[in-house]
């Protein structure tokens, strides 16, 4: 399947290799709008942000493995990341991570990260979100949540439904 | 009667105070930039002439300010050594990375008052010779990279950013760059590598020392939020009166950021050295004590990097007597002073200004468990000791916090932590083997109970259970 960017999207990442003297610095920049339009980093997407940027496609896959934020494969529809470390580990994250597995029919002992059949919610544990002063946190794709008790989390999955 | 000192968060909090820039000027927004531009040359007693930028330096200097990010180092002698005569361009990059587990007060300056970072970046540029700067904020932090985008936009509308800003001939581009979810990218050498759009592998020192072989090899000063948000205020008080908040050695105040079980966990602005640790944890300005019915046990004073205190311990401070002399004096853990200096003569830091409360219903092994896969998850990888170590300490902690544990284990954790610190290229050597050693050294007693309860069950691990007893191949079975 070709890889096609649309043309909205490719002048805004045309936009962001002017912030840098050297075209390379826009690589994980690109890989943030590339994977916010198509859920995830193919090696197609890799390919063709390597040929935008005088790359190599290795150059940019080796940022796919190393950064955990860049993912391979398409997440749940809706992505919920929920802070493991400690302060929200003293707050209750362990027992906030294994209530969604357990709604979701999902490994609690699972750190990684875990999609359902249906494709609308993936789970995972994440480290420190900075927002430990209202332990537990967690986001919900982009929208960060805080002092999450177990009944906040039932209210959250029902307004992502 | 210990209380906050709000000088960055002054506003932050005030009902209907937004970040927007109208909102900024409303405060007096700008004005310390207006000001730092307008400065002009002073003539010294011996005939030489002092620019503009010079002057805002030496001002920085004479604060006192110390970094805020974690190592606590002079902002005016980190600036005095940027390379000036390179001919290359100067680039500044502040660090919104904010990952230090424990830490969430940049958070707080982003998301509710962006454009005194702006402007402190913009006075700090200035100061510098820089003409173009990078906010590199960590990568979940997408409303944070937003709202500083907004401010970027407005403070270029209004010509406090951009060419010729305020007509002083002055011009300044800054973008934002989002990091990706990894850690060490707040080292400073791995944020410049992660900037120049590579993996975030930290540099060696020598010869990367950023003020010289910074971003794309030119000098390059690494600043974090906090710090770049009280630039604004030295310039707007002057530094004398800055120095005068705060003590001796550190001055002006600080953002600490309190979690774990206690009352009232949050962030609070102090004078540096003016509130003690007990009050922190305890006091109804701030932490408002133990959950009802706990008792203190451990406390992690400086972000998870930094050695944990037991509760109860006393540390051999020097301190000027009434006579004037130095003398060492002894000094409980609640009432050793909140600041750098203390922190690190009680033994560990106040690193990022995080404390990390832990009252007596805590499993210290767990709590070590924790904190060993964070570091297992964030190794770089580049060198030896730091990624297999991480990993094995990890892992034998695991293997505790499973059933499985040795009394051997605890001597075998400091034996990995001693061979990993100093053996690395970066300080996350250090930091992951701190909270080993110290947690491992200070409650002794829990890890090797907790192993003996384990083989007494199991008998020897080796054989009983089919667990491995080293972590990895190779390593000594001890
Ligand atoms: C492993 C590691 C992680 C760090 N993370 C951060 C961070 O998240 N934010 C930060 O400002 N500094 C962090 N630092 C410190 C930076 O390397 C650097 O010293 C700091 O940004 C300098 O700014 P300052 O002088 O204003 O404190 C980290 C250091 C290490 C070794
Ligand atoms: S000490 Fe660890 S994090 Fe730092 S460079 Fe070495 S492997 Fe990477
Ligand atoms: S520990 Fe969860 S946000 Fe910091």
């Amino acid at each position: 399947m070709a890889f096609i960017v649309p043309a909205e999207l490719e002048a805004e990442l045309n936009e962001l290799v002017t912030h840098y003297p050297q075209k390379r610095s826009a690589s994980l920049m690109f890989l943030h709008a590339i994977q916010e339009h198509f859920g995830f980093i193919s090696k197609e997407a890799a390919e063709w942000i390597a040929s935008k940027l005088d790359l190599q496609p290795i150059h940019v896959w080796e940022l796919v493995t190393f950064y955990p934020m860049f993912r391979q494969h398409p997440p749940g529809r809706h992505q919920l990341k929920i802070c493991r470390t400690l302060s929200c580990a003293l707050g209750g994250a362990y027992a906030l991570h294994e209530h969604f597995c357990r709604k979701f029919g999902l490994d609690p002992k699972a750190h990684g990260i875990q999609t359902t059949k249906d494709g609308s919610f993936s789970v995972e544990f994440v480290e420190c979100l900075a927002g430990c002063g209202t332990a537990p946190v967690m986001m919900c794709n982009d929208e960060f949540h805080e002092n999450v008790s177990l009944s906040k989390a039932d209210e959250l999955i029902s307004k992502c439904q | 009667m210990p209380q906050e000192y709000r000088l960055i968060l002054k506003h932050a909090d005030e009902p209907g105070y937004t970040p927007d820039i109208e909102c900024y000027l409303r405060h007096g927004g700008y004005e310390s930039l207006r000001k730092a531009l307008a400065l002009a040359p002073r003539e010294l007693p011996d005939g030489k002439r002092m620019s503009a930028q010079e002057q805002i330096r030496d001002e920085v200097l004479k604060s006192g300010l110390r970094g805020r990010g974690g190592a606590g180092f002079s902002c005016g002698l980190k600036w005095s050594f940027v390379d000036r005569r390179s001919g290359k361009p100067i680039y500044l990059i502040c660090n919104a990375d904010e990952s230090e587990p424990g830490t969430f007060k940049d958070r707080q300056i982003i998301h509710k008052d962006p454009h005194q970072l702006i402007e402190g970046m913009v006075i700090s540029c200035f100061a510098n010779d820089v003409k173009l700067a990078y906010i590199y904020i960590r990568g979940e932090m997408p409303e944070g990279a937003k709202l500083l985008n907004k401010a970027i936009k407005e403070a270029r509308a209004r010509n406090f950013l951009g060419p010729n800003i305020l007509g002083s001939g002055y011009s300044l581009e800054i973008h934002v760059h989002r990091g990706a979810g990894a850690y060490i990218c707040g080292e400073e050498t791995g944020l410049i590598e992660s900037l120049e759009g590579k993996r975030a592998y930290p540099r060696i020192k020598p010869p990367y020392f950023p003020a010289v072989l910074g971003l794309y090899q030119c000098p390059t000063i690494v600043n974090n939020v906090e710090t770049l948000a009280a630039v604004k205020h030295i310039v707007a008080m002057g530094s004398g009166e800055y120095a005068k908040l705060g003590t001796p050695n550190n001055t002006g105040t600080r953002i600490l950021s309190l979690s774990g079980h206690v009352k009232r966990p949050g962030y609070f602005e102090v004078e540096v050295g003016k509130v003690t640790m007990g009050e922190l944890i305890f006091h109804e300005n701030f932490g408002g004590g133990m959950r009802d019915g706990r008792k203190l046990k451990a406390i992690i004073p400086g972000g998870s990097s930094s050695k944990v205190f037991k509760a109860g311990e006393t540390f051999k401070l020097k301190r000027k007597g009434p006579d004037g002399q130095m003398a060492a004096v002894d000094v409980g853990i609640l009432d050793l002073p909140y600041d750098f200096d203390s922190l690190q003569q009680a033994g560990s830091m106040s690193g990022s200004g995080a404390i990390i409360v832990m009252d007596d219903s805590t499993d210290i092994v767990e709590a070590l468990a924790n904190v060993s896969e964070f570091y297992a998850h964030e190794s770089c990888g580049q060198c030896t000791p730091c990624r297999e170590g991480a990993l094995w300490m990890s892992k034998a902690l695991h293997r505790m916090t499973h059933g499985h544990g040795r009394k051997a284990d605890a001597d075998y954790l400091l034996h990995i932590a001693q061979n990993i610190q100093g053996r690395t290229i970066c300080a996350f050597g250090e930091a992951c083997a701190w909270p080993v050693l110290s947690f491992v050294k200070k409650f002794k007693d829990e890890f090797e109970s907790r192993g003996a309860a384990d083989e007494a069950r199991h008998g020897s691990i080796q054989g009983a259970t089919g667990h491995p007893t080293a972590a990895s191949p190779g390593l000594p079975v001890i």
